[in-house]
Order: C-alpha cells, then structure tokens, then sequence
C-alpha cells in the first residue's frame, strides 16, 4: 500500500521497458475532479506511444466512462474511496485494469450497454445509458471479476496504429 | 463552467467557453442552459468550438438541454471537434441534432454577431 493519499492527488508511476512499452499505475481517490485529474496524467503518460489523435479520443472517453462508473456507482458519488488504473501497452492494444474497492456491479454483471436508439420520439430520448454502449463498443476482452472486497475490470482498447508508425 | 450568449429575435447562440464536457460538469451544464433558455428565440445554436472532450455524461447533459426547450424549440450544434463527433457517431445522437460545421455556416443569413472564440478551433 502506498503513503496515504490526499484528496485531490494522482499517484502515478510510470515505467518504459527497453522495448519503449509504457506502463502506467495510477492510485487517485474517487471524485470527479480527481477523474479529470487523473485522465490528463494518463494523457501526457501515454504520449511515448504517439497515438494519432483518433486512438488518443478513444483511449480518453473509454477511461473516462469506467472511471466516472466508478466514482458514480461503485462509490456512489461518496468520494474517499481509492481507484487504482493500470494501463499497459501490448502489441496492438492498451491492456487496461481498473480496480475499487466500492460496491459490486448489481448480480455481479456488467451493464449490457444496450444501442442508443435515435428514432424513438424526441422527448423520450434517453439522457444516459451510454457509457456501457461506448465501451462495449471501443474495448475487447471485457471482464469483470469481484474479489473479496474487490471491483476488478479489464479490457483492452484497440491502438493499431501505434505499433506501425513506430 | 462558463457559457456566453449572444441572441436577437430570431435566434440566439450559446457559446460553451469549455474544453471538457464531461461528468463533473454536465449537471452545472444543463442548469445553465434551463436559465440562459426559460425564454427567447426559438431557434438555439450551441457553440462547441472550444469543447475538446465530451463524455457520455455531456452528451446526456446535451440532449437534456435539447429536450428541456419543448417540442416548439430546437437546438442546433454547430463547431464539432473530432472526438465530440466521434461521440455521436457511436450514439448516432448525431441524428436527433442539426450539426452545423461551425458556427459560421450556423449564422449564414444571420446578421448576429458572436465573439471569436479565442482563436481556436478554427481550421488553419
């Protein structure tokens, strides 16, 4: 366990390996600045995998639609609770971990993120519900597993082009 | 969450002098919106020029402003980044909005004014 962390701050470490794959591990508490905070740290972290700016915007609302879940569900907007992020570059993809200690997904299942549906009547659209869409639709590999006290969730982001203009 | 407005009798544009739409500000977002739209034209032009990011709690907070108008208003997008629109490509939200490309081609045979935005957003 690391030093206590203060509201407000991002823990962030991060390594590159002799084959320039970047890890990054992020420790930060639950709230929505913190999110913010912690999104730009993974932002400039990342910037030695010189990502076009298409697979940037991507990896960006990804992590911010799990993380928000997070503070929003997990902690239900309590604040205080520790969200640990671990991203990892693979090959082709972002290998990406995202662990709490909050609440457990309702019947241990993920949301199943169904389409938005933009025919249904204006005034009946819908103002949330997107997020499992969105990252049902940009992440592979899902998975959930409770452990112990523990919310863990991994998934992989896409990033093709990273590996080919190196 | 600053959001500056410009309007006339046939229609006025809300320009949203953020970078981030996102959850911590989406719920601020549509407050400002039920004030700065209780009354005035029926035509809405929200100004996106400036806005790097939006989360899929921006985009609620976006049609929640949309839907707080009525069915006699509309709100228009104009301005759309790359990784906003990407956001409602997925969605397919892109289709219950009229996008304009920026807020010029939003305002053409208007005589309204609006302050530049900062220099930015606008293709070099």
């Amino acid at each position: 366990m690391r030093a206590e962390l203060t509201s407000g701050q991002v823990d962030m470490t991060q390594t590159t390996d002799n084959g320039n794959t970047v890890e990054l591990r992020l420790t930060f508490l639950s709230a929505k600045a913190n999110v913010r905070a912690a999104l730009a740290s993974v932002m400039s972290g990342i910037g030695a995998m010189k990502l076009c700016d298409d697979d940037k915007s991507t990896v960006e609302l990804v992590l911010a639609e799990v993380l928000n879940n997070v503070a929003e569900h997990a902690y239900r907007e309590e604040g205080g609770g520790i969200i640990e992020l671990h991203l990892r570059q693979a090959g082709q993809g972002l290998i990406c971990r995202v662990l709490d200690n909050g609440a457990a997904m309702p019947s241990s299942t993920l949301p199943a993120g169904y389409p938005p549906n933009p025919n249904r009547p204006r005034e009946l659209q819908p103002e949330g519900g997107f997020g499992w869409f969105l990252i049902r639709k940009l992440t592979s590999d899902l998975a959930y597993f409770r452990r112990q006290d523990r919310n863990i969730l991994s998934f992989q982001i896409a990033v093709g082009q990273a590996v080919l203009s190196n | 969450m600053q959001l500056d407005t410009a309007s006339d009798e046939n229609l006025m544009v809300v320009t949203v002098r953020e970078d981030r739409m996102d959850a911590a500000i989406a719920l601020d977002f549509k407050d400002a919106m039920r004030d700065l739209t209780s009354d005035g034209p029926d035509r809405v032009i929200l100004n996106l020029e400036q806005v790097r990011f939006l989360d899929s709690s921006g985009l609620g907070a976006l049609i929640g402003a949309m839907k707080q108008l009525g069915n006699r208003r509309k709100l228009e997008l104009a301005g759309l980044n790359p990784a906003v629109e990407k956001v409602f490509k997925l969605t397919r939200m892109d289709s219950i909005f009229t996008i304009h490309a920026n807020i010029a081609v939003a305002l053409s045979g208007s005589t309204l004014e609006i302050a530049p935005s900062a220099g930015r957003a606008h293709a070099c």
